[in-house]
């Protein structure tokens, strides 16, 4: 999309608390869970810019809960880009807000109950409920189709941006394979089989085809 | 003819999750018995001549270890 020398991203605490080595973008490093807020101020002062948070669930559904859910009801012309792997994988894998009823992690070792730490967050669907976002889809890393259409939603939320539109949302359905204790294609599977059974792939809500 | 396609891995960046082994569709894809520099047993192509260059391998790879080329006539 030739977006790279006008774009910053911010990058949370987790796994990709180094997302600026990983990728050849400026980045600006947030607080855990502020991405949304350092986003909102970058985008304000610079509106010329295309700008994008990358955060993890431990990152945006505990801690940052706040500050993505006024981000988007606020409609800030940021992108989010929501890694949902069930799990704080750079602590060692303790329970999230979107660990699966059953799931074993350091922290519910003989799996989540509902009745000690209720039913797992849906992030999509809970932001759908405000006004504030342009587009929100989720999609899943789980086969190279579903990479190729998670692609393709990258791009839109990116177009949407570009075209002056608010709140852009994107959750990607990933592994932990190290925490979920499965090797790389097992967690594919279970990410297939289990993980997309509570967290439908789709699109939440797409402003530009409803007023098509 | 049929296309023909050469699918090169960069074994040095390879961590040997298999995730491009258990999505090739012809399976031809396999786990090297010789260990790379960080230690990991990285993917080799076993058969090249069978490869449909549908990317999925290098579409699903993790660490964009994979390349694949369409091959010329009479080029190996
Ligand atoms: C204020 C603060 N509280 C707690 C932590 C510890 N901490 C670091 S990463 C993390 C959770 C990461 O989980 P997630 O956002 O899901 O990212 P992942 O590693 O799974 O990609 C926590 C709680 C911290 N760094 N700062
Ligand atoms: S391109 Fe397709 S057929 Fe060829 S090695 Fe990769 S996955 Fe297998
Ligand atoms: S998917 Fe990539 S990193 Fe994983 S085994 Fe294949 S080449 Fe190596
Ligand atoms: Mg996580």
């Amino acid at each position: 999309m030739g977006l790279l020398g006008k774009t910053i991203g911010v990058a949370p605490i987790g796994c990709s608390v180094v997302a600026h080595q990983f990728m050849n973008v400026d980045m600006c490093e947030a607080a855990h869970g502020r991405a949304p807020a350092v986003a909102s101020g970058i985008r304000r002062v610079h509106p010329e810019r295309v700008v994008f948070t990358y955060q993890g669930d431990g990152d945006l559904a505990s801690i940052g809960m706040g500050e993505i859910v006024h981000a988007a009801a606020r409609g800030e012309k940021f992108t989010t880009f929501f890694i949902n792997n069930g799990i704080y994988g750079m602590t060692g894998g303790q329970m999230a807000p979107t660990t699966l009823i059953g799931q074993r992690s350091t922290t519910s070792v003989d799996g989540r109950t509902r009745e000690q730490a209720g039913m797992p967050l849906k992030i999509c669907e809970l932001l759908a409920t405000l006004d504030g976002p342009d587009y929100i889809e989720r999609v899943s890393l789980d086969s190279p189709a579903h990479i190729r259409a998670a692609k393709k939603a990258v791009r839109k939320a990116f177009e949407y941006q570009l075209a002056g539109k608010g709140f852009t949302f994107v959750e990607l359905l990933s592994t932990c394979p190290t925490n979920w204790g499965l090797t790389p294609p097992e967690a594919m599977k279970r990410m297939r089989e289990e993980v997309a059974a509570y967290y439908p792939l789709g699109v939440y809500k797409d402003t530009g085809k409803e007023a098509e | 003819m049929a296309k023909r396609f050469k699918v090169i891995f960069d074994r040095e960046r390879c961590k040997g999750c298999e995730l491009c082994r258990s999505f090739c569709p012809k399976q031809i894809i396999a786990m090297d018995t010789q260990v790379n520099a960080k230690g990991y047993c990285p993917a080799m192509i076993t058969d090249q001549e069978s490869c449909i260059g549908c990317q999925s391998c290098a579409t699903v790879c993790p660490d964009c270890a994979i390349e694949i080329y369409q091959l010329e006539e009479g080029e190996a």
